[in-house]
């Protein structure tokens, strides 16, 4: 259908009922308050029936493209497929309690969530998890918070983060509100943090550096355990930003490479659907040594029962509330409980496969600015291509598959960043390298027609400029 | 393993075409002897049957659901239509990453335009975003994005704000040269004692945070807060911990607020153990190019038709780096758009009448409870659907232990929050108490001893 809807503003009619509820048993007598202090009508609020309810918002899902209608290989956002039995366990009723409950109604909760952490050391070999964050940022600024709150408790406060030019984009944000300054260290030809530049940067101001690993080229930083060791006799700690552990997954634990903070992402590689721009859930692991520093409040089990503590002097404090976004820890879990110590290597193996099959097939057609080995995905340039990035990856739409990321990483021109994942078929990917071999060769012979795609979306090219100049942020009744 | 779509003779092929003959190969960059550690103590794949039979076992030691719960505080038992249960569902919705392709995200894009709508229309505030992460943080983005504004660094904070809120704006403070200092409430109204907020206010001093209905259930005097504020020059910033009650009172925007966050867990989201929730915010025009998140604006296409993108994305961490106005990225999309069916769903009508329920309830139970000799309500005037309940006689541990020894569940002991509130509970009335329900809960108050 694809058919574009009307504002479901405009689609309501005064009197129509969407709901079923039974009526209040109560007279309006027992209101005390003072009228002014109450509401009137919401001004244009929608008012519809269940069925036509229903029809707009299914109407709208089958406008988008998602990871169940077909190929989403967005770089370094892990778009891998989101198994339903998480859904159906996470929906368990059981499972919805409030959470100030008593503890000894909520038992198996707590014991989710310790066991969850369980199984994120035992995959990382971090000492202790929080899995309050929210999301992969909030992830970040939370483990920035605890590098923060160890150097200053030890007086030895200090102002700078490094961040290297191939991180991911929130990092320098992330740290700047832990109360951070930021600089930026190039990498090397290739691609990684080089040594010898590092040494430079550092200075007994140097709180930490915070590497995105593999970085945003998907290259891994081989030297990881020398620069662990550098920062480390500087004073200084390594953050590693985790959001792409689907590449080593079952391979490699970061924390038997002198990772002092990691953040991890439950919606990438762990299976838990992005919901279009969240839920996600970040929890952050730390080393033996910054146990102490986690926010509250702490789960942990002890003689085979779940405690929670709400205060610890040193911590940070509560970055969020309760205890994290608990629903999406269940479907977490309950897809490390599916793959299991015989499946979980092999998360990584099929995803770094896939990914080189990807670069080696398009390697002839595309420029690879870095040469360097990679592990989950691949990030080619539009250099020498007489069409941009933006237009391949809207030709992208025509053909049903999902444009990888565009432009990022900056420090590389045009940059189309590719990671498969290892859900996806061989089939579909050979689909995908035709395709894009189609549209390449296409824009060689008609390159206007290939700048004018998509050309079967629901909607074609929308002029973001004039939505920024606009700022139209609210559906306005204009009358009929 | 169903979720690996490769065969091994297509893995065999892949090396095959790769070059290489061991897939360990590829992963060469990895320190050798750190690599391929002992899998020994990592538990077994379970089948899909297993998974089911453990996870039971687990929702079995849950016995939360075998009580009758009055327990708030920030998070509330709703109904919830099946509508948007099975509308949220839909993978098309739910598996979608944010929408940077707009041409094949009009669906996610044009649902969080019209949530960001309703939250206007809810709040009378001229701009929404698409999310926030939950009603703490929101009130922690509220602080910072009033002394961003103002350029202060100093911030007042309402002692009856949700504690839990109060530590999240702490935890984000802390670290950025700002300071924060109380305002304390009057214990006989519970309301915030307005001759100290004008006291405190001075020239560094960028805004105040409260909550209304405050933390002890109270309706705060928000119009007198805000022309307070006004006529000291600083924003005033209110935080609604429970978004029913927008539905009830008077909107933010008509009392003079400047900024508005809080939790619409109440929107449709299951209760789920504390989250995901949904953070939201609105606030006057004057506030847009330092709000935090992201938004979604209308636009046209090249042949002229409406349509839905991310917008004013120069404030954000992807363009500003460091001096972006939040580090946000992924938010609470999903939950936004959960809260916009469960809204089209109740209407108009439908949300108007549950809220004052939610009220009604409590109401009733205020009107009978007062005739109880054993405890008191304690602020009778200007509640939405909480009170504080003072219990005499018993030790609150006591009074909560009788209390479920008939399946109640009472409510929040305030002595976690208050060292002045030894022997008292904050208790919530929704609309999926029935007068039943009510009257099973004064009467096994009344037999208490």
């Amino acid at each position: 259908m694809n058919k574009l809807q009307k504002p479901i503003f405009e689609k309501s009619r005064k009197g129509k009922i969407g709901y079923s509820f039974s009526q209040t048993e109560f007279s309006d007598d027992l209101i005390t308050i003072d009228k002014k202090k109450l509401r009137e009508d919401i001004k244009d609020f929608p008012q519809l029936s269940e069925v036509e309810v229903v029809r707009h918002y299914t109407n709208l899902a089958q406008l988008n493209h998602s990871v169940d209608s077909g190929f989403y290989p967005l770089g370094s956002c892990t778009m891998k497929y989101n198994p339903k039995i998480n859904e159906k366990i996470a929906n368990f009723e059981e499972f919805s309690t409030h959470p100030y409950s008593p503890h000894k109604f909520v038992e198996g909760n707590l014991e989710i969530i310790t066991t969850f952490e369980e199984w994120l050391k035992k995959i990382t070999a971090m000492a202790a998890f929080t899995l309050a964050p929210s999301a992969g940022a909030h992830g970040e600024t939370t483990g920035m918070m605890i590098i923060k709150k160890y150097l200053s408790s030890k007086g030895d406060p200090r102002k700078i983060v490094l961040i290297p030019d191939s991180a991911h984009g929130t990092n320098p944000s992330s740290a700047h509100f832990a109360g951070y300054e930021i600089i930026e260290i190039p990498s090397n030809k290739d691609g990684i943090i080089d040594i010898e530049t590092l040494k430079e940067y550092l200075n007994e101001d140097v709180a930490a550096l915070m590497m995105t690993n593999p970085n945003t080229l998907g290259i891994f930083e081989k030297n990881i355990c020398k620069i662990s060791e550098i920062l480390h006799k500087n004073g200084s700690l390594l953050y590693m930003d985790g959001a792409n552990m689907n590449a080593f997954m079952g391979i490699v634990r970061p924390g038997d490479l002198g990772v002092d903070v990691l953040h991890l992402n439950l919606h990438k590689t762990f299976s838990t659907p992005h919901g279009g721009g969240g839920p996600g859930s970040g929890p952050v692991g730390v080393a033996p040594y910054l146990i102490k520093y986690l926010p509250t409040p702490i789960v942990y089990k002890k003689d085979n029962n779940c405690f929670v503590k709400y205060h610890e002097k040193k911590s940070i404090g509560r970055v969020k509330n309760f205890y994290g976004n608990f629903l999406v820890i269940v479907k977490a879990l309950t897809y490390l409980m599916s793959i299991g110590k015989e499946h979980i290597r092999k998360v990584a193996e099929d995803a770094v496969l896939n990914a080189n099959y990807i670069r080696k097939s398009l390697e002839p057609f595309l420029e690879l600015p870095y040469k360097s080995k990679i592990l989950h995905e691949v990030v080619f340039s539009d250099n020498n291509l007489n069409v941009t990035t933006l237009d391949i990856a809207k030709s992208l739409l025509d053909y049903g598959i999902h444009p990888f990321t565009i432009y990022f990483p900056l420090i590389v021109h045009g940059a189309m960043m590719i990671e498969p994942t290892e859900t996806e078929s061989k089939e579909t990917i050979d689909e995908f390298i035709d395709v894009m071999k189609k549209i390449l060769e296409k824009a060689k012979n008609d390159p206007e027609y290939i700048k004018g795609a998509p050309y079967t979306t629901p909607v074609s090219r929308l002029d973001e400029i004039l939505a920024a100049r606009k700022h139209i942020l609210k559906w306005e009744n204009l009358g009929e | 393993m169903r979720y690996f779509p490769l065969t091994d003779s297509e893995r065999e092929e892949i090396k095959k075409f790769l070059g290489i003959k061991d897939t360990k190969e590829l992963f060469s960059d990895i320190p050798k002897d750190k690599s391929y550690f002992s899998m020994n103590d990592i538990p077994s794949a379970l089948t899909e049957d297993q998974l089911l039979e453990k996870f039971k076992e687990l929702a079995k030691k849950n016995k939360y659901s075998n009580y009758l719960s009055f327990l708030g505080a920030g998070a509330y038992n709703h109904f919830i239509p099946e509508v948007v249960n099975y509308l949220i569902s839909k993978g098309e919705l739910s598996t979608p990453y944010t929408p940077y392709q707009a041409e094949v995200s009009q669906g996610s894009l044009q649902g969080i335009f019209e949530y960001q709508t309703m939250i206007a229309m809810l709040t009378g505030m001229d701009v929404s975003n698409s999310s926030l992460y939950d009603g703490g943080t929101a009130a922690a983005e509220g602080v910072l994005l009033a002394l961003r504004k103002s350029k202060k660094n100093r911030i007042l904070i309402a002692s009856n704000l949700h504690p839990e809120y109060i530590e999240i704006i702490h935890t984000y403070i802390q670290n950025l040269n700002f300071e924060a200092e109380f305002i304390e409430f009057d214990k006989e109204t519970g309301k915030i004692d307005l001759s100290q907020l004008k006291e405190k206010i001075d020239e560094n001093c960028g805004g105040f945070i409260f909550q209304s209905p405050n933390f002890l259930g109270v309706i705060e005097e928000t119009k007198t807060i805000s022309d307070i504020t006004l006529s000291k020059e600083i924003y005033s910033i209110q935080v609604t911990a429970e978004a029913m009650s927008l539905a009830f009172l008077t909107p933010a925007a008509e009392n003079g607020v400047d900024i508005i966050v809080g939790e619409a867990q109440s929107f449709g989201i299951p209760i789920g153990f504390g989250g995901p929730y949904l953070g939201f915010i609105g606030a006057k025009k004057e506030f847009l190019r330092q709000m935090p998140g992201r938004i979604v604006g209308q636009t046209l296409d090249t042949k002229g038709r409406k349509g839905y993108v991310l917008t004013l994305s120069t404030r954000e961490q992807h363009i500003k780096r460091e001096k972006a106005t939040s580090n946000i990225c992924s938010n609470q999309a999903l939950c936004a758009l959960r809260a916009a069916i469960y809204l089209s769903t109740m209407g108009q009508k439908g949300l108007k009448e549950i809220s004052k329920t939610n009220h009604l309830n409590t109401a009733y139970f205020v009107k009978e409870a007062s005739k109880l000799s054993n405890i008191s309500i304690k602020y009778k005037k200007d509640f939405y659907n909480e009170v504080v309940l003072e219990i005499k006689n018993n030790k609150v541990e006591d009074f909560i232990t009788k209390l479920e020894e008939k399946n109640i569940i009472a409510g929040v002991p305030l002595k976690y929050f208050y060292s002045d509130f030894e022997n008292s509970i904050l208790i919530n009335f929704t609309e999926i108490h029935k007068k039943k329900d009510i009257d099973k809960l004064i009467n096994a108050i009344g037999e208490i001893e």
